[in-house]
């Protein structure tokens, strides 16, 4: 396109002083023979160089996680359907409340479908999903973790389904099966709950292996209030849940404090950055938060202290997905950090 | 952990031995890797590291020429005072005697070849990605078209069939050696005896074997602090971290049961 036809923009102020920086800059080469500025030397500069202090040119050596977006939702659905699966039958033999221990069941289902699916789309190759029972491998989290969720999902779908068989047949065989089923579910939903803090944590990745010891108890607790959040917002008022909330609320809260008295250059990511910012709004959500309103709902009248525990609950449930965001987040920053892995 | 060590497959445990003070950076290796493997182009890119655009060894790249360009020094290089100091070294999986990526892989793809080295069998890989953070030396690497991961196979084709591997057939200086690993640790010191005795008092031998890794099958000399090329200091396996992890798994488990059996017994009424 021809520009002829174009008025040409008119001289203004910064036109003309950077033709008097041109005049300067001969002045500067007249004078010293040199020039010390910026404007002038080569992009990229000051010239790169490989050494003990810069590593090589600062290229990163760890490669970052491959995991894709499915991942954050995979830890968080099942940390809250594993937990669901232990308070399905605590709350069945210990408070005999038949209908939480009914609908732990079906979170437990719900988030194990979910997971299964989430997990697997995960997978560069999908189809090859079956190549995970080929081995059982105990050195591997993610062998554990894959023979876990087989292993919790057959059973809490199983656990389920025979809740749905038997509301309409009514028999005691179903029932035995199904306390069965729902035990063996539970038991598969202790390390299912918080195995990912374990896979994330025995890495290379150094924000993720430095917090190898609280990974699991910070994302197990996470699970757990999840798991308490979705059963309350289902309408249940049981106050074991509250109790519950508040622990792990407060267990939380002592790992934001962690997180945030610590002074590991590792763990710069998950404090500053988007990943920190995360990390913080993430914390809050699922930390003090929630821990306060269920404090007051522990105290105030029935009314208040129903839309109290649902505040509460809808706050856990953002800040426990955000805390598996800012965690995946973190590891991705960590990774790049080239200055990490050659630190003496 | 899972060692290849026993005196009858040790006969057969090959290595590389890769000489830094002879290479020359003329990236054949690089360019012989990639025919031999059917790999895909990639270092088209000017990242300004020196004559360096390939960047790091990946899943197209299993030979990487590194350019050492450092500080003006004299001598190294046979460089002037004046001008910067210059070294190259070939980098590639080290094949490491206690694999991190071995450990963590849940399909068994990754296997110990009878040759000692580590084989990601692409028949077998579902692509969960766990060996890519896994590996303390950034090696393997998830192809984001393919979806598996992929990295050095120490040309398990050729060695099958008694040939050396492509890059270091390919070597114009025997820069890269290849041979049995015992042998090749032998000659590697030897090398480092001659480099010192003729005034090269910085070159040293790159073999971690005081740490998880638990030494290499591809080891290095190279001149001045390892760090400049990018090979870390402490390199550890994952699995160092399972017991720490597992304790902390059964901890947070004993927590979600007991608490929640305190919990529901203090609600019942």
């Amino acid at each position: 396109m021809s520009t002829e036809g174009r008025k040409r923009p008119a001289r203004d102020e910064s036109d003309v002083s950077r033709e008097n920086r041109l005049l300067e800059i001969r002045r500067e080469a007249e004078t010293k023979g040199r020039i010390e500025a910026i404007g002038v030397r080569p992009v990229g500069s000051p010239f790169p160089v490989a050494s003990p202090e810069t590593g090589y040119y600062g290229v990163p050596l760890l490669k970052q996680p491959p995991w894709t977006w499915q991942i954050p939702p995979y830890f968080f659905a099942g940390g809250a359907a594993g937990s669901a699966a232990v308070l399905g039958v605590v709350a069945r033999w210990i408070a005999q409340d038949r209908e939480l221990a009914r609908d732990c069941r079906y979170v437990a289902a719900a988030g194990t479908a979910v997971s299964s699916v989430l997990l697997i789309s995960d997978l560069g190759r999908p189809s090859r999903f079956l190549a995970m029972m080929r081995v059982f491998k105990l050195r591997s989290p993610m062998s554990v973790g894959a023979w876990t969720l087989a292993f919790f999902g057959s059973f809490s779908a199983a656990a389920a389904f025979l809740e749905i068989l038997d509301r309409r047949l009514r028999s005691v065989p179903l029932r035995v099966l199904g306390y069965l089923t729902e035990g063996i579910s539970a038991l598969a939903g202790l390390p299912f709950s918080n195995y990912t803090g374990v896979l994330i944590g025995a890495t290379v990745v150094p924000v993720w292996n430095e917090n190898v010891q609280t990974l699991p108890i910070h994302f197990g607790m996470s699970g757990l209030i999840s798991a308490v959040s979705i059963l309350e917002l289902m309408g249940h008022e049981n106050s074991a849940l509250n109790a519950l909330g508040i622990g792990a609320s407060a267990i939380e809260t002592l790992e934001g404090y962690n997180i945030e008295s610590s002074r590991k250059p590792s763990i710069a990511p998950l404090k500053h950055g988007t990943s920190g910012l995360i990390t913080r709004i993430g914390g809050m959500l699922s930390g003090p938060i929630p821990l306060a309103l269920r404090i007051a709902a522990a105290v105030s009248g029935t009314q208040r202290s129903r839309k109290l525990r649902k505040a509460a609950a809808v706050s856990s449930i953002v800040g426990s997905m955000l805390t598996r965001v800012a965690w995946l987040q973190a590891g991705h920053v960590s990774a790049k950090d080239w200055r990490l892995p050659l630190e003496p | 952990m899972e060692r290849t060590s026993g005196a009858a497959s040790m006969s057969q445990t090959t290595a590389f031995l890769t000489d830094s003070t002879l290479c020359i950076g003329c990236k054949a290796c690089e360019v012989a890797c990639k025919e031999w493997n059917g790999l895909a182009e990639d270092g088209l890119t000017w990242t300004g590291n020196s004559y360096d655009n390939t960047g790091a060894v990946g899943h197209s790249t299993w030979r990487h020429v590194k350019f050492v360009e450092g500080f003006p020094e004299p001598g190294l290089g046979g460089n002037a005072s004046e001008q910067s100091s210059w070294g190259f070294s070939s980098d590639v999986c080290k094949h490491c005697e206690v694999a991190g990526c071995l450990e963590a892989c849940p399909t068994g793809a990754i296997v110990r070849t009878e040759f000692g080295g580590v084989f990601v069998q692409p028949d077998v890989c579902n692509g969960c990605g766990y060996c890519v953070v896994s590996c303390p030396f950034g090696v393997v690497q998830r192809n984001p078209e393919d979806g598996r991961a992929f990295k050095c196979t120490f040309c398990y084709d050729r060695q099958k069939v008694g040939l050396q591997p492509a890059c270091a057939q390919a070597c114009p200086t025997e820069s890269i050696k290849f041979g049995k690993l015992d042998k090749l640790q032998l000659v590697a010191r030897e090398r480092l005896e001659k480099l010192h005795s003729r005034g090269m008092k910085d070159a040293e031998l790159y073999d971690p074997t005081d740490t998880s890794v638990g030494g290499l099958h591809a080891f290095f000399i190279v001149r001045g602090d390892p760090r400049q090329y990018n090979l870390p200091p402490n390199p550890e396996v994952p699995s160092t971290y399972l017991k720490a992890g597992w304790t902390a798994s059964a901890v947070a488990a004993g927590l979600l049961l007991f608490g929640s059996v305190f919990a529901f017994l203090g609600s019942r009424k």
